[in-house]
């Protein structure tokens, strides 16, 4: 922030301010500027308004007045990461079908989410997305330097668009629902290559491997909120 | 069936309740029948109720209020740390705090190998079982 300014003319009580009228012309030096420029203080050249365009009235009127919404500005920010939630740490997911897996998070997505995988090996879960309102992190990190992340965004995981086919009542009941729910091979390659250099961090770690295999879950006597994860 | 532990001067206890919980504190003075003045190295002197205290077994030698150099002084030669921690009450207090900050995986790590001695005992009492039996 800017120094507080120095009021050259403070206020003493209110409504009394300290120095006069011709004394503040003095301190303010307009007396020099004016000496400098002949006698005259300075003023810009007027700048040469453009004539206005002469708008024709409008042909038609809607009949009622129409409320237009107010302009809205904001831009969102991804949602902030907790300091325990950081590249390479292991996160216990709370909900969905993968509920109480242990995961390693590899990086925040545009939208906020986290980007998560298993590995799929490990414990069966893919490359996903994950909210971090739904994720304990724990103080544990995996190695993650070897781990190129960089192609994948929030388009990766949207729903892919399917081309409209024309119905024709044979393919009505052709087996077109099949060649959906496989997985294309490009995406099972991509979750091979992420895994790979994790394994090979995993490993350098004893029992590693099997944490994350594992799930977590509350037993009896132990009190959440006293775990220190 | 007669007491042991005298609160005196000189008495190490253990605070139990309150802002120093935890702490091993020296009585250096009492105040009258319900407070005493208490004194350690990380903390400022300060009085404290005797119903917050928990007597130890440690005494050492200081006179009444003693300037803080003498009381460090007087703990470090009768070794009031290394005497606690040895003690099975200082050892239960050690274990307590380190289960109390295990980490998940950490945890994890603990179940593993409970299990695995859990299965060199069953082992052994088997072959124990079998030798009876015969």
């Amino acid at each position: 922030m800017a120094p507080k300014q120095k009021t050259r003319n403070p206020e003493l009580i209110p409504g009394v301010r300290k120095v006069s009228r011709s004394q503040m012309y003095h301190k303010r030096g307009l007396w020099a500027i004016k000496a400098k420029n002949g006698g005259k203080f300075p003023v810009h050249a007027k700048q040469e308004t453009l004539a206005a365009v002469e708008e024709k009235p409008p042909k038609f009127y809607p009949a009622d007045d129409i409320k237009k919404p107010l302009s809205n500005k904001r831009t969102a920010k991804p949602t902030k990461l907790r300091a325990s939630v950081t590249p390479g740490t292991v996160l216990i997911i709370l909900t969905g079908r993968f509920k109480g897996k242990r995961v390693v998070f590899l990086k925040q997505l545009t939208s906020g989410l986290l980007l998560v995988t298993g590995p799929y090996k490990v414990n069966g879960v893919p490359l996903r997305r994950v909210n971090q309102a739904y994720v304990i992190g724990t103080s544990t990190k995996v190695d993650i330097s070897g781990v190129d992340v960089s192609k994948f965004d929030d388009k990766y995981f949207g729903k892919q668009v399917e081309k409209k086919k024309k119905k024709g009542e044979t393919e009505f009941f052709e087996a077109d629902k099949q060649e959906k729910n496989t997985l294309p091979t490009e995406k099972k390659d991509d979750q091979k290559a992420v895994d790979a250099p994790l394994l090979k961090a995993l490993e350098a770690v004893p029992d590693l491997k099997a944490y994350l295999g594992a799930r977590f879950s509350l037993k009896a006597g132990i009190k959440p909120h006293e775990l220190v994860f | 069936m007669t007491f042991k532990r005298f609160a005196e001067i000189g008495r190490v206890a253990l605070v139990n309740y309150g802002e120093d919980y935890g702490k091993l504190v020296v009585i250096v003075d009492i105040v009258d029948q319900n407070r005493a003045l208490v004194d350690s190295p990380d903390m400022v002197r300060s009085q404290i109720n005797f119903k917050r205290l928990s007597l130890t077994d440690i005494k050492i030698d200081i006179k009444r209020v003693p300037k803080k150099k003498a009381l460090v002084a007087a703990m470090e030669a009768a070794d009031v740390k290394g005497k606690w921690e040895k003690s099975s009450w200082g050892r239960k207090l050690i274990v307590q705090k380190r289960r109390a900050s295990l980490n998940d995986f950490d945890r994890f790590k603990l179940m593993l190998a409970k299990i695995k001695k859990a299965g060199v005992v069953r082992q052994e009492l088997a072959k124990l079982k079998k030798e009876t039996a015969s």
